[in-house]
């Protein structure tokens, strides 16, 4: 909402603003900038009552750097292949279709900008990862304050470098994972930002593979079928202030490193595979202060080591960490652990990990010398949720007197769960999170 | 008043009532008699419906007992031990009863002044004594000026004065027409109330009819061991 | 019906006076205040709450009733000597006890929420499933205890056996059936478990909380008959329904005991 309304701002104040707009949106257009020096803009106009009625025979008869204004109206003209450095504006949101046969954009050239369009029905193909807009291999290129529908990949970067996804709403078919594809797909691409966008009904909101300094933020990611965000490879990667709901199967992030993770929110992830956020082979990265909030399982780690998890807060989870024993020198500090089912849960009987100085709100102990630590360790993981990893089925006695019973002697004398998973020095009070 | 026709009753392996015929005239005063065990509560029970009956027939007023229990408008019934809800007051049992069986008219509440339980009446049952906890139970009994009045060891826990009180109200209301059948262990008190008697023994009617008939047969003076020669005479 | 409740206005003013009533509904008050006080999170008040309800109502109205009964059973037989249905007089002794148990608890922790209005308001759901279960649990187990002493002569009996439903119910009923799940853990065993929970009065009510409080557990699970059964409105709907089956069935079961007994 808020990007489309800026879109219209910038639109109002015409070609002289979007110009001086454009090098503050992404840095690295200023620079490139000085590469293809501003000779005089012209600007085409395109619509149907116009003597150029395609956006293809605008795009033809443009050179370099033109500017082509798109009036309001529906185009549907197969696939547009953009391969020089263009500005491609949309008046009134016209609507470029797709036809649901072909790809839609398919930019081979730099500096492209595309901005205020609604591009829909991007062909399904099981042979072809067919985008409404696809970079390939290009520079600077700007996808901004855009609207996609119904497209089998809406925003596809491949090899792309130093471009800007910003203020998009992506709604895919969200049908199945086979005849959907991916909201923002980003493949070997580096110094790429993607901020403000909303996406939903895809297979993967945003999808992030082989790819290094990618900075994320500020997007929101909800009701897709698999990944609410998923990425692999992609090291140093910032992943900032974004929103994660309901996603078939939460967040999963693997075999990356250097990735910061800071202010994002997990949400509402629900199901046997699903997870507010999957570690998989991640190593020396950090997550703090992020929500997760009402998920089977709020973080669950396999094969993760060096990670940094700090001040974020688990609330109303199934499980809200869930740590394989494949996890070693994992750092938890400074969460808060709030109305979750299980705390920590475990599949080992060992850990390698350390808890120190979080919030449970479970803890029972008390703090007599007034520091704010408790005085007595709290062992976060209950014999229950081992149980449960064995016999699924005994779930159904959960927060049962017995059990209580149960866990209450395994606290006092461990025999099945890990004796080195322990916080000593349990807060007694929440962490203020800013 | 009363027809009891092949009357059995069995507690578990243990006979109470065997065979137990007996009528008892509209107006009669009578005295059930018999040692502990013998089945008199038992008997008495079976009349209120508080037990049922294992076979026989039992007929109140030309009305079967058998579950429904309208009959028992026209029965007043005493315990032998008195208890109520604890906390509620006397006026307020009063009032209960009297708001369950819906009258609130032609009620006899003389014995709330003869057995002075006036001052007593805002006290919690709780707190009261075992004989004026009696005393309630013999009003409650009378309230209702019920055709028939069954009455428990009416005056087993009660001080002399309220004991002739009663016994003076009782011989008056049967005067009155009313049907009284008591039990008691007090032969002289029996002897002093009651023409009719029957004496009961092992859940079997050993004597039914007048006092005096009694003593005849058995050729003593004295109720008392006119019983006792009674009871001598059916144990083999 | 009418002396149903005739009999019952009578015995909630004989219960009411009692101070234990007091206890029981100042218990509840404290609790819940303290609990707000120092919890403070609603939903976490919440979850210890129902913790205590599943614990202290059954116990408290298993005892309670069985005591009550076996104390008036001079009264009963007052009563059955008047014109009164013997069915009517069970209908009157249980409400008699079971509503002023309730409205004691009700008043305890709804006191409470009271003063901690703006939480409760957060956690509004929960707040009432807590008193609908905590409400319902009474009359079960009320019902219970009434049907325990029509069936036993002997007071110490009586309590025994009635004590012994209380912990088979809260506790051991749970090790059985966890014991059951690590015996057969290879066969399909959700529909026998579900089954085993509707079984169990307590259970079922925690079974309620779950529904409320673990929803995200829950889902973790890959059975489908769980899966059907905590992700759907129907789970809430059996649960509710067995309930009120089981204060019924008890009611009912006690009824008749109490109209075939011998005074």
């Amino acid at each position: 909402m808020q990007s489309s309304m800026t879109t219209r701002h910038r639109l109002g104040n015409g070609l002289l603003a979007g110009l001086v707009v454009l090098p503050l949106v992404l840095p690295a257009a200023a620079a490139q900038g000085a590469l293809f020096p501003p000779g005089p803009v012209r600007e085409i106009v395109v619509g149907k009552d116009r003597p150029i009625k395609s956006i293809k025979d605008g795009v033809r008869i443009a050179s370099s750097g033109d500017r082509i204004l798109v009036r309001k109206g529906s185009y549907s003209e197969g696939n547009i292949v953009i391969d020089k450095p263009l500005t491609i504006l949309g008046e009134g949101l016209p609507q470029v279709d797709g036809g649901g046969k072909d790809e839609i954009f398919t930019v081979r050239a730099d500096n492209v900008t595309i901005r205020g369009l609604l591009i829909k029905n991007a062909g399904v193909s099981f042979m072809h990862d067919n985008a409404a807009v696809k970079i390939d291999g290009a520079r600077n290129c700007i996808i901004e304050g855009n609207r996609f529908s119904n497209d089998f990949f809406a925003v596809y970067l491949a090899k792309a470098t130093g471009c800007t996804v910003s203020g998009n709403r992506i709604s895919g078919n969200g049908k199945a994972e086979a005849t959907s594809g991916n909201g923002i797909h980003l493949w070997h691409c580096s110094d790429v930002k993607v901020s403000g966008n909303y996406v939903t009904d895809q297979r993967d909101g945003i999808y992030i593979e082989f790819s290094n300094r990618v900075l994320i933020e500020g997007n929101q990611s909800e009701k897709n079928l698999r990944y609410g965000l998923h990425f692999m490879f992609s090291n140093s990667c910032r992943y900032l202030n974004n929103r994660f709901t309901q996603n078939g199967a939460g967040v999963a992030v693997m075999y990356s490193k250097n990735v910061e993770m800071r202010g994002n929110r997990f949400e509402k992830n629900w199901g046997p595979a699903s997870y507010g956020l999957l570690l998989k082979d991640m190593q020396q990265s950090r997550i703090a202060g992020n929500t997760l909030a009402g998920n089977t399982i709020g973080i669950y780690s396999e094969g993760s080591f060096g990670m940094t998890v700090e001040q974020n807060t688990f609330s109303r989870n199934g499980v809200g960490i869930k740590l394989l024993g494949s996890s070693t020198d994992n750092r938890f500090t400074r969460n808060n652990f709030l109305g979750n089912s299980f705390d920590v849960a475990t599949n080992s009987s060992e850990t390698q990990n350390r808890f120190e100085g979080n919030y449970w709100d479970n803890y029972q102990g008390y703090d007599l010398n007034k520091d704010g630590i408790g005085d007595v360790p709290y062992r976060p993981v209950r014999l229950f949720s081992m149980l449960i990893t064995d016999y699924p089925q005994s779930l159904i006695l959960l927060r049962s007197l017995f059990i209580d019973v149960l866990d209450l002697a395994e606290r006092a004398f461990p025999v099945l769960t890990p004796e080195a998973l322990v916080d000593r020095r349990p807060l007694m009070r929440r962490v203020c999170i800013d | 008043m009363i027809e009891i026709r092949g009357l059995k009753k069995r507690f578990g392996k243990l006979h109470v009532l065997e065979e137990v015929n007996l009528t008892i005239g509209k107006g009669t005063l009578t005295a059930i008699v018999g040692p502990n065990g013998s089945g008199k509560t038992t008997l008495i029970k079976s009349l209120l419906g508080l037990v049922h009956i294992d076979r026989g027939e039992i007929t109140i007023d030309g009305r079967k007992v058998n579950g429904d229990c309208a009959y028992r408008k026209e029965i007043g019934y005493m315990p032998q031990i008195a208890r109520y809800p604890e906390n509620l007051k006397v006026r307020e049992l009063l009032g209960m009863l009297k708001d369950l069986r819906g009258v609130r008219e032609g009620l006899d509440e003389e014995l709330v002044e003869q057995l002075e339980i006036g001052r007593e009446m805002e006290k919690p049952l709780r707190t009261l004594s075992g004989g004026t906890r009696q005393k309630v139970g013999a009003v409650i009994a009378f309230l209702f000026n019920p055709k028939l009045m069954i009455l428990d060891e009416p005056t087993a826990a009660l001080d002399p004065v309220s004991s002739s009180r009663l016994k003076d109200k009782i011989v008056a209301e049967n005067r009155k027409g009313k049907t009284v059948l008591l039990t008691s262990h007090n032969m002289n008190e029996i002897e002093e109330l009651s023409e009719q008697i029957v004496f009961l023994l092992e859940g079997r009617i050993y004597f039914q009819g007048l006092i005096a008939d009694l003593k005849r047969q058995s050729g003593e003076q004295n109720l008392e061991r006119a019983v006792a020669a009674l009871m001598r005479g059916a144990r083999p | 019906m009418r002396e149903t409740l005739k009999l019952g206005r009578y015995q909630l003013r004989d219960l009411m006076r009692s101070k234990w009533l007091f206890a029981y509904s100042g218990f509840f008050f404290l609790v819940t205040f303290a609990l707000f006080r120092f919890v403070g999170d609603g939903s976490k008040v919440a979850v210890s709450l129902m913790n205590l309800v599943l614990f202290i109502i059954p116990l408290v109205s298993t005892m309670l009733g069985t005591t009550y009964y076996y104390g008036s059973r001079e009264f009963v037989e007052l009563m059955l000597a008047q014109p009164i249905k013997r069915g009517s007089l069970f209908a009157g002794l249980c409400l008699g006890v079971s509503i002023p148990l309730v409205l004691s608890f009700l008043a305890g922790v709804g006191g409470a929420f009271l003063f901690c209005g703006s939480e409760v308001a957060q956690d509004l759901p929960a707040f009432l499933t807590l008193l609908v279960v905590g409400a319902v649990l009474t009359f079960i187990f009320v019902a219970l205890a009434f049907l325990v002493a029509v069936t036993n002569k002997d007071k110490a009996r009586g309590l025994g056996i009635s004590l012994l439903f209380w912990l088979v119910f809260s506790v051991i009923y749970d090790g059985l059936v966890l014991l059951a799940v690590v015996c057969f853990a290879d066969y399909p065993l959700e529909m026998p478990l579900l089954i085993l929970s509707i079984l169990n009065p307590i259970d079922l009510a925690r079974v309620l909380i779950l529904l409320k409080f673990d929803v995200s557990a829950l889902m973790g699970y890959t059975g489908a008959v769980f899966q059907q059964f905590f992700g759907s409105s129907w789970g809430i709907a059996i649960a509710l329904t067995s309930l009120v089956g089981w204060s019924v069935l008890t009611f009912i079961l006690g009824r008749s005991c109490f109209a075939r007994k011998d005074f």
